[in-house]
């Protein structure tokens, strides 16, 4: 440290300091001052590189939002297919420029709406889809080579997928058009966000089958969207998120080689899904180093030769769990900080959350709102002007190589549980998320931590909002159609289409075919998922705390 | 307790109430008409075998004892599980785990499945888990199994309980060794390698037969090492046959009536020591009033001081 | 009747994977000197109740961010009843509007149910207090 620093040290340490705290969201402490000597010298070609040069810490484009900006892409599902499909058509018309769709619970737990345990939950958090019939009412009038769809499902993707594709083919759309994501991400399903139905081993084979088949026929799709979202919002902190969600996407890659691809064929349509929480610098800098570490690892430690494969590009979506039920507006403005860190942290595309995130699923007026928020931060505020304005501050700086050094210790310890799997079944990183979320919640209880509205600043009273309702009769409707579906299909070529995809799932052939042919048939996801869970079984956890 | 009431519980208890077995349970656990509710208990039961499983922590031990279940039940037997878990030394409370390994039969009413907190109690199992064991014979449940807490150490009390103990380790943790160092070999009626999936467990058979050999020269019984693997389903039909085997062998050798009287003698051994607790907390109690202007001096002069004024009085074993 | 411990299942019923909660709430308990039992995700009523009945818990506290509470904690009472088991009592929390809150508590569906930004100090209070109240008539 200079002599200049230390003066200036002095006369900090002279005068008083504010109760604080001043630690960030993940409760890593803060300097009051960055300066000079806090980083070892940032050699700008090796730690940075241009924007849309190796190793990407500025970013993934040369011209980042000066040529293009961001996706909005907002979350939305509920209901019928039939709803959905006017959500969608809605947003559409308000400029959002990409459909993300959620799913309802039996349909991301692989149950069709008439199981038995699909009662009170069809339609509730998200559109049932329970055959091909349901997702070509989704799509109704939306031309699927004009919109970039991502799909919020995981354990059951390559059924979803499959039915995504076949509707499409319907539409007179060929496979090699298509554009979109399927998050397909069943690590993090173990880690953090638990919708899983098969244990990992034939978990990881549905997925290398769709790194496959999409190499082949849809090779514009993006096959997985490797989520730190769900480790955040279960309690992880920012650098647990970085390092949970790298060391699954190093595995995924690990598993495309082991099952026979060159990693240049599939790495380039992974993709990343990360949150953007309350603490403005931190997430800024778990961008700057998550793309750093993921070029670093493809170039030297996989081989990747494609430019292609080192680039990490990710869609955002801001934190569920930082916003509040009393004094809902103020997550407004809390959506709006996150979505500009996620911005200056150079996401691809980007969810704001709505003011009603923890009352229900967002009403039209409050999603509507959400989406403005970003529109008021891409075209008002300026700070799409410059790339990686941020770049070279101290403290940017700083806090990115904190975030790498203290990723790579975590990849050294998972390595040691023998990798991602091994890490899962010694339940290590849930955990540390279970670890993480006490402490955050006792934080706030102990008003270590301010949450406005919360524990601070609290309002009497309770504030009134209109929620979005789910109508009961949902479900009803839902299960006639489905009824009424069994009954008018070729049931003879649903039982053969079933009976050869269990067959398949016996041997090691791809399996995205034989889902294709059942999914053709009207088969449902129900009963093709039954058929893999007689052949693969079931996952169970064991839980920690 | 209302005594009439009480008797109408047990009553129900022996109908094979579950909810009365439940409750009985939970009052035993916590001394309430223990000794009235245990006396009802023990005339009508003490007939079936106690299966303790034992094992460090992580070994499998509820997922033997899921599996285990599993295969009683394809015989209509009726299975009773006691798990025991720790209890925080610090607050007292428990997250009980083991039930959740055990969800096959979440909803089979012929298993009952009980988790209890170790409250302080050392040696893997709480104070009450013998009688709760009897309670649950008591309910109709024939087949006890009874789940301790994950140990390696050598306080067992589990071989006071049970009629026949298995112990599980795992391949390639180095828990053979550890298991010889903790003196698990001398209370162990049968061996589980669970886990036998995984590398090593036929190094680990190995190992442990070698001990055996050393240990089991001229004895009744020598402890089969069974290799399992709950994950294949591997080994569990043979682990219930030496079971099955080691308690055939304790009844014919007289060997289980043995194991009763000295059982027995632990149990009264166990109730003293329950009374004398009372007495001595008594005792402290009665001493809190004669601390008077105790002050000067280290803890042992000042304990020899109290004791002798306690004396003096004489008065607190009324 | 002197209970020496509270016992509780925590449970998560449905297919809801929302854990985060659960884990904060039975850990709280935990280190308010209860005795926990977590159910593990994924649970239909029967399964809660069964546990509930064979662990005789003090109380259900169930955890539904999955928008089926209308359906759930109505199925859970019911069974209870069936069971003559209705002296464990019923509450909760998570994803639950308030107008839901006021149907399910004034029909008898749920003792209490607590939503987000409560804290495990008020439910530990809560519990305690409603305990306390109940004991006489336990047994
Ligand atoms: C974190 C989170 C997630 C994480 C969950 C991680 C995990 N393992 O738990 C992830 C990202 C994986 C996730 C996924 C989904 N989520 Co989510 N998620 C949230 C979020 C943002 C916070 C929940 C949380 O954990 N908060 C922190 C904990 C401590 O609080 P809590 O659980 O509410 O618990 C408090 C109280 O509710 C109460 N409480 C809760 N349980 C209990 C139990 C007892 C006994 C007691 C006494 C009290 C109590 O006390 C606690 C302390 O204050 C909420 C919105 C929000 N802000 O509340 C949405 C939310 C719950 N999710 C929602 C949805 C729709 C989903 C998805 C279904 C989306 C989809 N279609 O794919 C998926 C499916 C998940 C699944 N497997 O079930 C909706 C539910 C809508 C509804 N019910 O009407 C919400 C409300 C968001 C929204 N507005 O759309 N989610
Ligand atoms: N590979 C493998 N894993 C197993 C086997 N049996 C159990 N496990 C796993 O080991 C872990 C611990 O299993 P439990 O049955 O809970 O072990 P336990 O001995 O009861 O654990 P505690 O009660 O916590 O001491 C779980 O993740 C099981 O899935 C097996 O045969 N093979
Ligand atoms: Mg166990």
């Amino acid at each position: 440290m200079s002599n200049n620093f230390l003066s200036w040290k002095a006369n900090y340490d002279a005068k008083k300091e504010r109760k604080g705290p001043f630690f960030t969201v993940s409760s890593v402490p803060i300097d009051p001052l960055y300066a000079p000597g806090h980083t070892a010298e940032i050699d700008y070609e090796r730690d940075l590189g241009n924007p849309g040069e190796y190793p990407y810490t500025r970013g993934v484009r040369s011209n980042m939002y000066r040529g293009r900006l961001w996706t909005m892409r907002m979350f939305a599902g509920f209901a019928t297919a039939k709803e959905s499909n006017e959500r969608y058509k809605f947003l559409l018309s308000q400029g959002q420029t990409g459909l993300s769709v959620a799913f309802d619970m039996p349909t991301i737990m692989g149950y069709d709406s008439d199981h038995p345990r699909a009662y009170g939950e069809v339609g509730r958090v998200g559109v049932a889809i329970d055959s091909l019939q349901d997702m070509e009412t989704l799509f109704r009038d939306i031309s699927l080579d004009k919109v970039s769809t991502s799909m919020t499902i995981n354990a059951p993707a390559s059924i979803i997928w499959s039915m995504y594709v076949v509707a499409a083919e319907k539409q007179g759309i060929s496979a090699n058009k298509l554009t979109g994501t399927i998050q397909n991400d069943i690590l993090k399903e173990y880690i953090a966000q638990k919708s899983w139905i098969f244990p990992p081993d034939p978990s990881m084979r549905l997925i290398t089958d769709i790194f496959k088949f999409s190499k082949e026929h849809v090779p514009k799709w993006n096959t997985i969207s490797i989520s730190g979202y769900h480790i955040r919002e279960a309690g992880a902190t920012a650098l647990q998120e970085l390092a949970f969600t790298l060391a699954d996407g190093f595995a995924y890659v690990e598993a495309g080689v082991k099952a026979g691809l060159d990693v240049d064929d599939f790495a380039p349509r992974l993709s990343f899904f990360f949150n953007s929480h309350t603490d403005f610098f931190e997430e800024i800098a778990k961008y700057r180093a998550a793309r750093r570490i993921w070029a670093r690892h493809m170039k030297e430690k996989y081989g990747a030769k494609k430019e292609e494969s080192l680039l990490m590009r990710f869609h955002t979506q801001t934190a569920g769990c930082s916003l509040t039920g009393p004094q809902p507006e103020n997550n407004i403005v809390r959506t709006a900080y996150q979505a500009m860190a996620a911005v200056l942290g150079g996401t691809q595309s980007l969810h704001t959350n709505s003011m009603d995130e923890v009352l229900a699923l967002p009403s039209e007026k409050a999603a509507q709102i959400a989406l403005r928020t970003q529109q008021v931060l891409a075209y008002e505020t300026g700070v799409v002007n410059t790339i990686d304005p941020l770049a070279g501050s101290y403290f940017m700086e700083t806090l990115t190589n904190q975030m790498e050094e203290g990723a790579e210790e975590y990849f050294q310890k998972i390595d040691e549980l023998g990798g991602v799997l091994g890490a899962i079944r010694e339940n290590f990183f849930q955990q540390e998320i279970a670890d993480a979320a006490y402490r955050y919640q006792k934080e706030i209880e102990t008003n270590e931590r301010i949450i406005v509205g919360i524990n601070d600043f609290v309002n009497e009273g309770k504030d009134k909002i209109d929620l979005l309702k789910i109508d009961p009769e949902v479900e009803l409707s839902q299960i006639t159609r489905l009824k009424d579906l069994k009954q008018s299909r070729d049931n003879i070529r649903v039982q053969t289409t079933l009976s050869d995809l269990k067959e398949a799932a016996q041997g090691t052939d791809n399996l995205i075919p034989k889902i294709m042919d059942a999914v053709r048939a009207y088969a449902t996801e129900g009963e093709m998922v039954a058929v893999l869970k007689e052949v693969f079984g079931e996952y169970r956890e064991q839980a920690v705390f | 307790m209302n005594k009439e009431l009480l008797d109408q519980w047990l009553a129900r208890l022996f109908d094979r109430d579950r909810r009365a077995t439940a409750k009985l349970i939970s009052w035993v656990e916590d001394d309430v008409e223990r000794e009235y509710i245990m006396r009802a208990v023990l005339k009508q039961t003490g007939q079936q075998m106690v299966v303790g499983i034992t094992g460090p922590p992580g070994a499998g031990k509820s997922s033997l004892v899921e599996a285990l279940t599993k295969l009683y039940r394809g015989k209509d037997e009726r299975v009773g599980i006691v798990a025991v878990d720790p209890s925080s030394p610090y607050s007292g409370g428990a997250i009980l785990g083991d039930r959740i390994r055990m969800q096959a039969h979440g909803t089979d009413r012929d298993v009952f499945i009980r988790s209890m907190g170790t409250r302080g109690h050392l040696g893997g199992v709480t104070r009450s888990t013998s009688d709760v064991l009897r309670i649950l014979e008591g309910g109709g449940y024939g087949r006890l199994l009874l789940e301790t807490v994950g140990v390696g150490q050598s306080e067992l009390e589990i071989m006071q309980i049970a009629d026949t103990v298995v112990v599980v380790l795992n391949p390639g943790t180095g828990d053979g060794i550890q298991a010889i160092k903790a003196g698990i070999m001398e209370v162990a009626d049968v061996f589980v390698i669970n886990k036998s999936d995984l590398p090593g467990s036929e190094r680990m058979k190995n190992d442990i037969e070698m001990m055996l050999n050393l240990n089991c020269d001229g004895k009744a019984w020598r402890p089969p090492v069974v290799l399992t693997s709950v994950i294949d389903q591997n080994g569990l039909e043979t682990l219930r046959e030496k079971i099955e085997a080691h308690q055939l062998y304790m009844l014919e050798s007289g060997q289980r009536d043995e194991r009763r009287k000295e059982r027995l003698r632990q149990e009264v051994w166990r109730h003293w020591k329950d009374r004398l607790q009372v007495t001595f907390e008594n005792v402290w109690q009665v001493a809190q009033e004669k601390w008077g202007d105790l002050e000067n001096g280290d803890s042992y002069e000042l304990a020899g001081e109290l004791w002798r004024r306690v004396l003096r009085e004489d008065k607190w074993h009324e | 009747m002197n209970k020496t411990r509270i016992r509780v299942l925590v449970g998560k019923p449905g297919l809801d994977g929302h854990d985060r909660g659960a884990k904060v709430i039975a850990r709280a308990l935990r280190d308010a000197g209860m005795e926990v039992i977590y159910s593990g995700l994924h649970q239909t009523p029967e399964q809660l109740v069964e546990a509930a009945i064979q662990e005789d818990v003090d109380l259900i506290g169930v955890s539904v961010l999955s928008g089926a509470h209308m359906t759930i904690f109505p199925r859970i009472k019911e069974l209870l009843k069936e069971q003559n088991a209705e002296d464990i009592l019923l509450m909760g929390g998570g994803t639950i509007p308030e107008e839901d809150i006021v149907t399910l508590v004034e029909a008898g569906h749920a003792e209490a149910l607590f939503t987000p930004g409560a804290t495990t100090t008020e439910i530990v209070s809560w519990i305690r207090d409603r305990l306390e109240a109940s004991k006489e008539v336990s047994v």
